[in-house]
């Protein structure tokens, strides 16, 4: 038997470590590994069991209490032992459901070791690549595979590694974007937590296409854990000869190098991550020329992001038609989403393109958590938009969501219940766009800000007819004015929330009403005298004495004194606080 | 807070590594941070006289990315995450928490030189909402109750 422990950030973060530490202190005779992220982060921390037939029994929300009765189990093989512990066969279809490329080997074998991923037939794929094909040969296949940018522009791979292949120049540079960094998103994240081998493999296959000897990794300083297990990944591959001189044997060599991010949201346009790279600030260049012919170092380049690097070797290995036979005309293979949000079931969903969305937020995703009914969903962080209930059967595919004004995105998929206000949606993206504009062109500069001034004024309970409308002209001169993608998609998360929820604008500009009852200037807090049952814990806990009223009679807010800061409608217990 | 006079020799190592290498800045600066916990006036000259880069570029570099900081960090630095998934499940709740709790806003130190607060961008723990970051350790499905408990261990384990 051995025990396999899921040690991504958040399975650690739910108390993962604690677990570990548990189990190695248990009197157990068996082997205790980790592993990755499953993508079932909500009943992290999780423990595989393997038998000696290799079969598996999964453990679920373990805590390190469960030690001992784990210890009991593994020494007598009595599952009553485990049984509470055991995952639910409703839940297990949360990944039955998925088809998984990029994720192939995430949670399944451990990141920190090479030997696991050459045993799941790793490196295969570069070693075919470097001995039996040519670089038009990889291109190729990459080309029938149909595999297009999976960072949200959707840009055809091949297209752009053929650009930098045919660009002139002996020092060419193959870059991986892995600074991932749309709220709400983390497929990246648990790549290279996970499988940071797959990556490596695929950036090693695309340096070869491309002819670059140079690949260099820009990841987030704020993802520790990423950082530490491709560094250890590398140093393996670099042992092995599997980075570095003559590859395999041929006369491929390529160095490879990590910088970390320093936290700059603009730093995922490509041209914006070059500067970085260079030690700038990090602010987008003219294009063109486009970095295939001046790029890092004003030498060609090639960016691609770490799902689309994810899947090269897998298409190497099964072939472009494989890949191209899943999916819509138009968008083909898998595509990765981070589901969370309101979803019961949140965590990464991997299936293949040409899925509706309904399939991905209730099919797998179980729906809403909190019994309430579904509103929309926010697909593409802040350069996507908001999709409403009606449009849930949108097939995934980079057309069909485009059609929608949303966007496919890098694969933030956060669910949205009706309690979630849709202008204070646009407020909190705009909010950030605003903060995270580099400032180099006015559009993007003063235009995110004048449209977050109008949002917090309307969210404040002071719009103006007239509003919605300069909010829309704002829109359409930031998407036409605007330097590079930070800014040309700023104004979407406005234009979908505008298209969709315009009742919700108006209750806001007109009523003074916020109808999901968010926007704490817009509400009022009351206390329903038949509900109340006079226990004093609202009068207790309101920090300006707003409440008064005595034990076992119902109470009463005085509106003049609450600062509506919410606290009495969460510590009731008998649902007599609403909101208005 | 005082600040404690700067050792710059601690620098050295960083400087002769990446001083000649171009292209180094950020690098550096990440390093220096880690040293210090901040990005010192001092350290900022010494860089600027290592590597030929004007002290007013490293000041825009800086200041760019939210990495960096000019001041003095408390032993505790809590990063709250801001991301869409927070937002949705109430962060603002945790927000008011701790400014409640510790008398701070975003971006201040606690006198005792115990806690700052920083509110981030999203942490990537997406799943665990809402999340925040003390030092290297991750803390989710956060609740006020939850926060108030941690700080307060925190406090104690700190005394």
């Amino acid at each position: 038997m051995r025990i396999v422990i899921g040690q991504g950030s958040c399975g650690i973060a739910a108390g993962a470590e604690k677990v570990r530490k548990a189990l190695l202190g248990a009197d157990i005779n068996c082997e205790v590994s980790v592993t990755g992220c499953i993508g079932m982060c909500y009943l992290e921390p999780i423990v595989d069991i393997y038998d000696d037939d290799n079969k598996l029994t999964r453990l679920v929300k373990v805590s390190e209490n469960d030690a001992e009765a784990i210890a009991s189990y593994i020494n007598s093989g009595d599952k009553s032992f485990i049984e509470k512990l055991e995952v639910s066969a409703e839940d297990s279809e949360f990944l039955s459901k998925q088809i998984r490329i990029a994720l192939r080997n995430c949670g399944i074998i451990n990141p920190e070791q090479i030997d696991a991923y050459l045993e799941a037939d790793g490196y295969t794929a570069l070693k075919k690549a470097l001995c039996d094909m040519t670089p038009e040969e990889v291109i190729d296949v990459i080309k029938t595979s149909g595999l297009a940018g999976r960072g949200g522009a959707g840009f055809p791979t091949w297209f752009k590694w053929n650009a930098a292949r045919q660009s002139a120049g002996e020092e060419k540079y193959l870059i991986c974007n892995a600074d991932e960094g749309d709220p709400g998103a983390f497929m990246d994240r648990a790549v290279i937590e996970s499988d940071p081998h797959n990556l490596i493999e695929g950036m090693l296959i695309g340096a070869y296409a491309i002819g670059a000897k140079h690949a260099v990794v820009y990841v987030r300083a704020e993802y520790p854990l990423a950082i530490k297990r491709l560094k250890n990944a590398i140093a393996q591959a670099t042992e092995k000869g599997i980075i570095g001189n003559n590859i395999f044997g041929s006369d491929f060599s390529c160095d490879f190098t990590i910088k970390a991010g320093a936290g700059a949201f603009v730093c995922g346009e490509e041209t914006a991550l070059i500067e970085s790279l260079e030690g700038h600030r990090g602010m987008p260049r003219l294009k063109p020329p486009f970095p295939a012919q001046s790029g890092f170092w004003r030498k060609p380049s090639n960016i691609n992001n770490v799902e689309t690097f994810a899947n090269v070797a897998w298409i190497i290995n099964n072939g472009g038609e494989a890949f191209a036979a899943m999916g819509t005309e138009g968008s083909k293979g898998t595509k990765v989403f981070a589901v969370t949000g309101k979803v019961k079931r949140s965590g990464l969903v991997e299936i293949p393109m040409g899925k509706t969305l309904r399939d991905v937020i209730f099919d797998i995703g179980g729906g809403i958590k909190t019994g309430k009914e579904f509103k929309a969903v926010q697909m593409g962080g802040p350069s996507g938009g908001c999709i409403p209930t009606d449009l849930i059967d949108t097939v995934i595919d980079y057309k069909a969501l485009g059609a929608t004004g949303a966007i496919m995105g890098s694969g933030g998929m956060v669910v949205m219940d009706e309690s979630t206000c849709m202008v204070g949606m646009a407020k909190f993206f705009l909010d950030f766009t605003a903060k995270e504009s580099c400032g180099k062109c006015i559009h993007c500069r003063i235009g995110t800000k004048r449209m977050l001034e109008i949002l917090e004024r309307i969210t404040n309970g002071e719009g103006k007819e007239g509003d919605i409308e300069l909010l829309e002209e704002l829109c359409y001169s930031i998407k036409d004015g605007a330097l590079c993608g930070l800014g040309q998609t700023a104004p979407n998360p406005v234009l979908t929330t505008i298209k969709y929820f315009r009742d919700e604008y108006e209750a806001h500009i007109r009523d003074k009403k916020c109808p999901a009852g968010e926007c704490s200037a817009l509400i009022e807090y009351k206390i329903i005298p038949e509900k109340c049952k006079g226990c004093t814990l609202c009068a207790r806990n309101c920090p300006v004495n707003a409440i008064s009223g005595t034990v076992k009679n119902p109470h009463v807010i005085d509106p003049n004194k609450c600062i509506k800061c919410g606290k009495c409608f969460t510590v009731c217990k008998f649902g007599a606080v609403v909101k208005e | 807070m005082e600040k404690k006079t700067v050792d710059l020799s601690l620098l050295d190592g960083v400087l002769e590594e990446y001083a000649p290498v171009k292209g180094s800045l950020i690098t550096i600066l990440q390093h220096t941070q880690d040293i210090y916990g901040y990005l010192p006036k001092e350290a900022i000259e010494l860089i600027s006289d290592k590597t030929g880069i004007a002290t007013s570029e490293i000041m825009g570099v800086g200041t760019f990315y939210t990495q960096f900081r000019f001041e003095p960090v408390g032993k505790y630095l809590i990063m709250l995450c801001q991301g869409t998934a927070c937002h949705v499940n109430s962060s603002e709740l945790i927000l008011q928490t701790i400014k409640d709790e510790l008398g701070i806003e975003d971006g201040q130190t606690t006198e005792d030189g115990l806690f700052s607060l920083k509110c981030v961008a999203c942490l990537g723990c997406c799943s665990l909402s809402p999340v925040m970051m003390i030092n290297e350790d991750t803390y989710g499905s956060l609740t006020p109750d939850k926060t108030k408990k941690i700080l307060k261990e925190l406090r104690e384990a700190a005394l």
